[in-house]
């Protein structure tokens, strides 16, 4: 074939994608960063959590109520726990300085399912010894490791706000996306519905939601339950802002390029003008995960979330509503402390990738 | 049969009462393998006419009040939403006059040639074609350029996406919407020499739209010069050249510059300089009319050079003066 006369022969270098300056300019932002690796960090050990905590998150210890915090000590080159003595009254106990154990990397516990699926029985650190526990942040009223079960309550705290981001958003975009593409009375309608959802204060409607839920749900139904009822409240807000930046999408001439191409609409709203919200979706998203880790606290705080006894951070906090506990066995606010270092870390990641997605902040 | 029939279009903004008639009783024809131009100011109805062969104008506001659109014979205006789904790009494909803006931002500029591929010839839709395709269009090393984003390519190249997305689907007729205004002057001959060797190569018609005279003589066959909704004149492009014989025409010629006929302060360096040859580049005084607001008669009449108190009364009709040569004006032949 015959080829018209090129304007030019310089071929140009490979040059950066907007993902790579995108990731350049996120990268000189220290504080999202240092965010970010928290994030990653805590998300590999929510992954591990079984390999990681010396316990399941259900033994309980009959000796070890409200155990307080055993931190190993160096002895010699060894790292050991001493054991504890419980003192008559109200759960006082006492370490005995010369009665102490080893503590030992990968040994057999309790059973566990790496990943959910494969059984295993080793763990990362340990005893091996009933009587010499390590509660790295105490126990709490039934004698169950409090740090065991942050682990296993992350993997339900952290997922719950991804997986409601993917289902809200997912679903807010979508919604949105027709909604200002369309305009008109397809616009009105959707938006008075979103407005009608949003004017639900969110707690009474999650928990009149929850009250519809049928007796003795599996644990994994009710998370599952929860998620849908978080996003159900969650979409509505994403799909108005979408809306709006899909009717001032709608005019670019690329749509319009798009139509005389013969694209159908619902292509064109996926293709063509979702894709030009990602920049803003991915830090409202980002800017969004702590409202679902807070909506599943709350919800688990009220009693009405994550079932016991499987752990996620709300229903640990449960435990520590009791004045009279916080002032004895302060360790019981743990999970407060982890979900104020994930909320913050979201936020120090949302606030880089803000900065980072505005091509005029270079 | 020609390719493309519009008779007495007529289309408004809005309905009732608060219709503003946008075309107004066009009539044009383009057969297989012409070049038509359409020509005129700014707001008198060229794109709306042209995106209405595609029905791209959207309904509401827009409302079809008469006339029909033909295409392959077809009535554009009674097809269903899949019909023109596959007119579009099918038939008639569209190249827009800016088109960094025609282009998604977000997606590689091999991955929207092949888009149009995948709705008119999925078969085709390969990188081989697309790689085809873009060397079609003189983008030089096509292999590396289907993996940029179109903010990495020059207006002009971009141009030639356009071009090239708009060939994929190997449409009958290409509306060009001032494809070259956003462009330099070099860029703008590049792109339509361009458009012109496609056209001779693959033999589709193009219906070219534009507000700038100097380049009708290059490319078209024929030329509509179109005036507040209304075709004013319709020509043979040489003669129209030539000898335009309808007022507005000539005021559109006469405000184009030429080169050999130096314009004070525009093609010399000197602005000082006047001799002879220095004539002043005209102005057509006033503006187009605003829409829903045209003067009752002739619309051209408020601006007119030669016209006279009867032109207000009566909407004059388009005749057949001389073959092939249309104009809406009883006196055009008035100096």
């Amino acid at each position: 074939m015959e080829t018209a006369t090129p304007i030019s022969t310089a071929v140009t270098k490979a040059t950066l994608s907007p993902w790579q300056l995108f990731w350049q300019r996120l990268k000189r932002r220290r504080i999202a960063m240092f965010g970010g690796v928290i994030l990653i960090v805590l998300y590999l050990v929510a992954l591990f959590a079984g390999f990681i905590a010396p316990y399941s998150y259900q033994r309980m210890d009959n000796n070890g109520f409200f155990h307080p915090p055993t931190w190993p000590r160096l002895k010699g080159f060894h790292l050991v726990v001493p054991r504890y003595e419980e003192l008559p009254g109200a759960y006082h106990y006492r370490a005995l300085r010369n009665d102490t154990k080893l503590i030992h990397f990968f040994v057999r516990g309790d059973e566990y399912k790496l990943f959910g699926l494969i059984p295993a029985t080793i763990h990362l650190f340990g005893t091996g010894d009933a009587n010499y526990p390590v509660y790295l942040l105490g126990a709490d009223q039934f004698g169950r490791d409090e740090f065991s079960r942050l682990l296993y309550g992350s993997q339900i705290s952290l997922s719950i706000g991804i997986i409601g981001i993917l289902l809200s958003f997912s679903f807010g975009m979508i919604i949105g996306g027709i909604s200002g593409y369309f305009s008109g009375w397809t616009d009105s309608f959707i938006m008075r519905f979103c407005e009608l959802i949003m004017s639900i204060p969110a707690l009474y409607l999650i928990i009149s939601l929850r009250a519809t839920f049928p007796p003795g749900m599996s644990s994994a139904q009710v998370y599952l339950m929860i998620v849908i009822i978080l996003s159900f409240i969650g979409w509505a807000s994403m799909a108005r802002v979408i809306r709006g930046m899909a009717l001032s999408l709608r005019e670019q001439q690329f749509v319009l390029a798009a139509r005389a191409l013969g694209q159908r609409h619902l292509k064109i709203i996926v293709r063509h003008v979702l894709p030009n919200t990602f920049s803003y979706v991915i830090v409202a998203a980002t800017l969004s995960v702590p409202y679902y880790i807070l909506g599943e606290v709350v919800l688990s705080f009220l009693g009405v979330g994550i079932q016991e006894p499987n752990a996620s951070w709300g229903n640990m906090l449960t435990a520590a509503q009791n004045t009279e506990y916080l002032r004895n066995f302060p360790w019981l606010l743990a999970p407060g402390a982890a979900i104020f270092i994930t909320v913050l870390a979201f936020n120090f990641l949302g606030d880089g990738l803000r900065d980072a997605a505005d091509t005029k902040s270079l | 049969m020609n390719l493309l029939e519009i008779k007495k279009l007529k289309m408004d903004f809005g309905k009732n009462a608060d219709a503003l008639r946008a075309v107004d009783g066009v009539s044009l024809t383009i057969g297989a393998g012409e070049t038509v131009c359409l020509v005129g100011e700014s707001g008198c109805g060229k794109t709306v006419t042209a995106l209405s062969i595609a029905r791209l104008v959207p309904s509401p506001p827009a409302n079809y009040v008469g006339g029909e659109i033909l295409l392959n014979g077809q009535d554009v205006l009674k097809m269903s939403n899949s019909q023109l789904r596959e007119i579009r790009g099918g038939v008639v494909s569209y190249v827009f006059q800016e088109p960094g803006a025609s282009l998604n931002p977000v997606f590689r500029i091999g991955n929207q040639i092949r888009e149009s591929l995948k709705l008119h010839r999925p078969e085709k839709a390969t990188n081989e074609e697309v790689i085809r395709l873009l060397r079609l269009v003189g983008i030089p090393a096509p292999e590396s350029r289907i993996k940029n984003y179109p903010f990495e390519m020059s207006g002009g190249m971009q141009q030639r996406v356009m071009i090239a997305m708009a060939l994929a689907s190997e449409p009958k007729l290409l509306v060009a919407d001032e494809p070259t205004t956003a462009l330099d002057v070099t860029i703008q001959a590049q792109i339509l020499e361009l458009l012109h060797g496609l056209k001779q190569r693959l033999g589709m018609a193009i219906l070219l739209i534009t507000h700038n005279l100097g380049i009708v003589g290059d490319m078209a066959d024929r030329v509509a010069v179109m005036y507040a909704g209304q075709i004013v004149e319709l020509s043979p492009a040489k003669e129209l050249l030539r000898r335009p014989l309808h007022p507005y025409t000539k005021a559109l010629m006469a405000s184009v510059p030429k080169l050999g006929r130096a314009t004070r302060g525009e093609a010399t360096d000197e602005p000082a300089h006047e001799d002879a040859r220095t004539t002043r580049l005209q102005a057509i005084p006033g503006n187009v009319p605003r829409i829903g607001n045209f003067p009752p008669g002739c619309r051209f009449a408020p601006r007119c050079p030669i016209a006279r108190p009867e032109c207000s009364q009566k909407i004059p009709e388009l005749v057949e003066v001389e073959p092939d040569r249309f104009v809406r004006c009883p006196f055009w032949k008035n100096e």
